[in-house]
């Protein structure tokens, strides 16, 4: 793997949906250890930004390289694992923790996906990881908002991708969710991984993120967080109102 | 109808229509094509696809119609049309501002008519009414091989793709973002929906073939929180719906496939009142607060 090269390469990239434009010229180059949030108003298109990244919709133009590569082989590699926000989990769906973290591993196991000695290992590392191991077999349903997120986590985790996209890691979660998933983003980072974050908590952003990317349908500043994150940028982001008004005046 | 009921010798009652080789043929057949419906219901209610189950096996009936008066398999007209029609659904919803509730039920309602004008116009042995309910008590030797043939196939695909399809249920998009190949599982999930309909038309006809891919399901839904056990509670009842609703379309001369449909929507009820965990009543609640 070249780590001296970009993990993520998403050079002008444009997104329509039938015509209708969500993202335009947005460039984003992330190294191995990096840390990103990614800021913007709803409808900003920062979802449309994780789909670009995951494959899910297609690019009306630019290009988009993982470790110097296609996002089809990046696919096909493992390399990108996504951490969906809760609203977009159905909770009702009769799965259990296991079952969601196994998913992590289907990428790399045989067509009929049954689980092989090593994938059964790296499940149970990753459940432990999250500290979800008396809940491991939870029906998805009966878990809190936190520990549902930490499942999620722990299927990128089990998935051993070397680039994490989180959507909005912290919303609706417990102190005790909030502050593992703060210490997992460290060991994250030690380890190499690449880590683009949506949030809408500004606090967070200051906490441990190096880069901030400030979006509205395309990027309005983007650099290092003490650099880039500040009110001017974050009011014409925001639409002209003032981070004040959005965040109270502590922000 | 109590007092019959009673009288009536419970061991003749199980055991005298399958002295008729026609009732033993009917209950066996049934009891496949409910198995298979039942597992493929178990993906449709996850999915959300129970509007998709209802256009999809009303517009395989042109399909039907075309193959048997061509006399190819009807299951090749069928699928023909049924994955037409969801193209056709997809295209129409791209291209105008349709809603696209109402563009399923617009592309479906066109396909059913001009499968009723062409069993009208074509001039062969199709018996509108048994494509229309079912017949499973008069299915002819090469409609039961066809019937096997589908099932089978059926069964191994959404076996061999279980997991993936439950993934693809669940979570496209990490299905994507592992390398998964989500427009096949789309399409795979669609083709099982049209072999299904066929299948399911057998028995209870195409106006009632839908509530043999969404009924079971959703009664299974409501009783488990395990993807495995739903799949099963989905089979069983649905096999539970077909025979016992063959025997009670026997013993008091009514129409079989209403009768099955029947059968499986008080199972419905009768899960939606009294399910452990999600009934209206509640009843684990009710015992743990003793």
């Amino acid at each position: 793997m070249k780590f001296e090269k970009y993990r993520i390469e998403a050079e002008n990239i444009c997104v329509d949906y039938n015509g209708k434009v969500a993202l335009y010229d947005a460039t984003l180059r992330l190294k191995a250890g990096q840390i990103c949030g990614l800021v913007g108003m709803n409808g900003a298109g920062k979802t449309t930004f994780f789909n670009a990244l995951t494959g899910f919709v297609n690019l009306s133009k630019g290009i988009i390289r993982i470790n110097g590569e296609s996002l089809k082989t990046a696919q096909q590699d493992q390399s990108v694992a996504y951490v969906p926000q809760n609203e977009g989990i159905d909770s009702d769906f009769p799965i259990n923790v296991w079952d969601i973290v196994m998913m992590g591993r289907y990428g790399s196991m045989n067509i009929l996906r049954s689980p092989r000695e090593s994938d059964i290992q790296a499940v149970k590392n990753a459940i432990g990881r999250v500290d979800l191991l008396e809940h491991t077999f939870t029906p998805i349903g009966n878990l809190s908002g936190g520990q549902r997120k930490r499942t999620f986590l722990a299927r990128a985790i089990a998935q051993r991708a070397s680039i994490l996209l989180l959507d909005e890691p912290f919303s609706g979660v417990d102190i005790r969710t909030e502050k593992l998933i703060s210490e997992l983003f460290l060991e994250f980072k030690k380890e190499g991984k690449t880590i683009l974050i949506s949030t809408h908590d500004m606090i967070h952003i200051r906490e441990f993120c190096d880069l901030v990317l400030l979006i509205n349908k395309t990027v309005v500043a983007y650099g290092d967080t003490s650099e880039v994150f500040t009110p001017e940028n974050i009011t014409s982001t925001f639409g002209g109102m003032s981070p004040d008004f959005l965040f109270g005046p502590e922000s | 109808m109590d007092g019959y009921f009673i009288s009536l010798n419970i061991n003749s009652f199980v055991s005298e229509p399958l002295t008729h080789d026609f009732m033993r043929k009917a209950i066996l057949i049934s009891s496949l094509v409910a198995a298979v419906c039942g597992l493929l219901s178990s993906f449709l209610t996850l999915k959300g696809w129970a509007l998709m189950g209802d256009a999809v096996s009303h517009a395989v009936m042109p399909g039907v119609v075309v193959a048997y008066a061509l006399g190819v398999p009807f299951s090749l007209g069928a699928f023909i049309f049924g994955v037409g029609s969801v193209a056709l659904i997809g295209f129409i919803k791209q291209k105008s501002r349709v809603k696209e509730d109402t563009v399923i039920g617009l592309v479906f309602t066109g396909f059913f008519a001009l499968g009723i004008v062409l069993v009208s116009k074509i001039k062969s042995n199709i018996d509108l009414m048994h494509i229309l309910f079912g017949s499973p008590l008069g299915i002819s030797l090469s409609d039961i091989q066809q019937t096997i043939f589908i099932s089978i196939l059926v069964v191994l695909l959404l076996s061999i793709f279980r997991k993936d399809l439950m993934l693809y249920c669940f979570d496209p998009r990490h299905a994507k973002t592992v390398g998964i190949n989500v427009g096949f599982l789309h399409y795979l999930l669609l083709t099982c929906l049209s072999l299904a309909a066929v299948v399911g038309l057998q028995t209870v006809g195409i106006v009632l073939v839908v509530a043999m891919l969404i009924t079971p399901g959703a009664t299974a839904y409501l009783l488990t929180d395990k993807f495995d056990r739903l799949s099963l509670i989905s089979i069983l009842s649905s096999i539970v719906s077909s025979v016992l609703g063959i025997y009670l379309s026997y013993w008091f001369d009514i129409e079989t496939g209403g009768s099955i449909v029947l059968v499986q929507t008080f199972i419905f009820l009768f899960a939606f009142l009294f399910a452990p965990r999600y009934g209206i009543f509640k009843f684990k609640k009710l015992l743990s607060s003793e």
